[in-house]
């Protein structure tokens, strides 16, 4: 007698009869659990591929609503679903379709360091599919504290990383990066871009690694990094560290013993929707409503990348692009126009352009006012029609 | 002695958005990691230091390679140099 039904041999034989899966694989693979944070860019194409493949209970773990400006690559998100249904019940009502035999499970909340252990205890193997730095260091922390390897994933622009933390003697993400890069060097999704062929490569390649650590395959990413470049398409497979003894969460003697303020612990959000900065006083400020009622002649900066300043601007206004400005680079002419006249600086959130008004007064002794809230205010209290992204 | 250098994870946009180059070091010196992370400051850098570097070594956040191998392995600062030795500074990517 075969361990599986009838219906399941006829729905899984082609993965059933490649020699590394077996019976004995496609029974392991209908036991395991397996849990996905973020139901994003790498979280369609992890859920659908583990649905596909049988594995047995799904969780999914998103707080976020469906946007338009998912749908490029997170494929399990419809037209039909933005701003109507939550990223977990989107995709869930999808690979229902997919495998009605799957058990998935709905975690329709932020992960934090509250909620994470019971959101994660009863799965075997953690999938990281989150956009941000302060979610990740949690989902490691808490994959160390609770023994589950960590499949994590991530990417932007032309470029993904993949490699597994965390799994039978191997590094965990800490031993590897122990102190969080500074937050002005984070670039994230929103801000920066990914293609979403990327990101099913890597969700793709993250789902290949979670079956082969139920399987208890023998090279699974572990001590190891996977770097895929889409511009050149290669692949490179780097060598890393093995876990440190003195790690400060998996060493022998951990100084982290329970889940920590990790926003605190990175001074970032944890979600990739850029946090407020407040840096200015008052009088280096100004609403976009008093801005539109300015009736001399002025210099309105906007500090956006010069990819984001094509796609949209305010009429008048001239591109000077963040990077540009902080690195010193402005030319005689346009720093003398700036010295004469009022200046305005606007970016998309207002975040940017605080950080170019503070530059322009340490560095230049140029005073200016920022645009509070930026194009996204611009959009909602001045001119409806301009596009948002 | 010859060497490759390259970038990736968005590092090279510190440097002037070349991802990879050939360089050619003196010879009449010992070349270590540290020295190296010096040259590359004084020489090849165009962005802001404090996006590359914290104190002597890189900034938290870059990963260092030589021969597609993680320089912890490989005594990191004091890592000397071989020729054609590909040294590696790889940017973590954090998005989805
Ligand atoms: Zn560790």
């Amino acid at each position: 007698m075969s361990q599986l039904t009838k219906q399941q041999i006829k729905r899984y034989n082609r993965q059933i009869i490649v020699p590394s899966i077996g019976v004995k694989g496609q029974v392991k693979l209908l036991d395991a659990k397996v849990v996905i944070v973020g139901a994003g860019g790498l979280g369609c194409p992890v859920s659908s591929n583990l649905t596909g493949t049988g594995v047995g209970t799904i969780g999914i773990v998103d707080y976020d609503e469906v946007e338009e400006s998912n749908l490029h690559r997170q494929l399990l998100h419809y037209e039909s679903d933005v701003l109507k249904n939550s990223k977990v019940d989107s995709a869930i009502n999808k690979l229902q379709q997919m495998n009605s035999s799957i058990k998935f499970i709905r975690h329709n909340i932020l992960i934090n360091s509250s909620n994470a252990f019971d959101i994660l205890r009863d799965y075997d193997i953690v999938v990281d599919c989150t956009d941000n730095v302060a979610t990740r260091y949690l989902l490691n922390d808490a994959c160390v504290l609770l023994k589950k390897p960590l499949v994590s994933g991530s990417a932007l622009q032309l470029e993904g990383q993949l490699t597994v933390y965390n799994y039978q003697d191997g590094p965990c993400y800490r031993c590897i990066f122990s102190k969080p890069p500074p937050p002005e060097t984070v670039q994230n999704c929103g801000d920066s871009g990914v293609i979403g062929a990327v990101t099913g490569v890597i969700g793709s390649l993250q789902a290949m690694e979670v079956v082969k650590i139920i399987m208890n395959h023998e090279n699974v990413m572990s001590g190891k990094l996977l770097l895929y470049d889409a511009a050149m398409c290669s692949f490179r497979n780097i060598k890393l560290r093995s876990r440190r003894k003195d790690c400060e969460v998996c060493g022998d003697n951990p100084t982290i013993t329970k889940l920590i303020n990790y926003e605190q612990f990175c001074g970032m959000c944890a979600m990739d929707k850029n946090p407020n900065l407040k840096i200015l006083s008052e009088n280096e400020r100004m609403s976009v409503s008093d801005y539109q009622n300015i009736t001399n002649d002025h210099l309105l900066i906007d500090v956006r990348a010069v990819n984001e300043f094509e796609m949209c601007q305010i009429k008048n206004s001239i591109n000077v692009p963040i990077k540009q400005l902080l690195a010193g680079k402005l030319n005689d002419e346009l720093l003398n126009e700036m010295r004469q006249k009022d200046v305005y600086v606007v970016c998309r959130r207002g975040n940017d352009s605080q950080l170019a008004v503070k530059c322009l007064s340490d560095k230049y002794s140029i005073k200016s006012k920022d645009l509070i809230g930026g194009l996204y205010k611009w959009n909602e209290e001045i001119d409806n029609n301009f596009p948002l992204y | 002695m010859d060497i490759t250098l390259d970038f990736g994870g968005g590092a090279e946009v510190l440097f002037n958005n070349i991802k990879k180059r050939e360089l050619k070091l003196d010879d009449g010196t010992k070349w270590t990691l540290r020295s190296f992370l010096q040259y590359m400051k004084d020489n090849l850098l165009t962005d802001r230091l404090e996006l590359f570097m914290q104190g002597e070594s890189v900034r938290p956040g870059i990963l260092v390679l030589v021969n597609d191998t993680d320089w912890e392995l490989l005594g990191e600062l004091d890592y000397e140099i071989q020729p054609k030795d590909t040294i590696s500074f790889i940017s973590t990517l954090h998005g989805g």
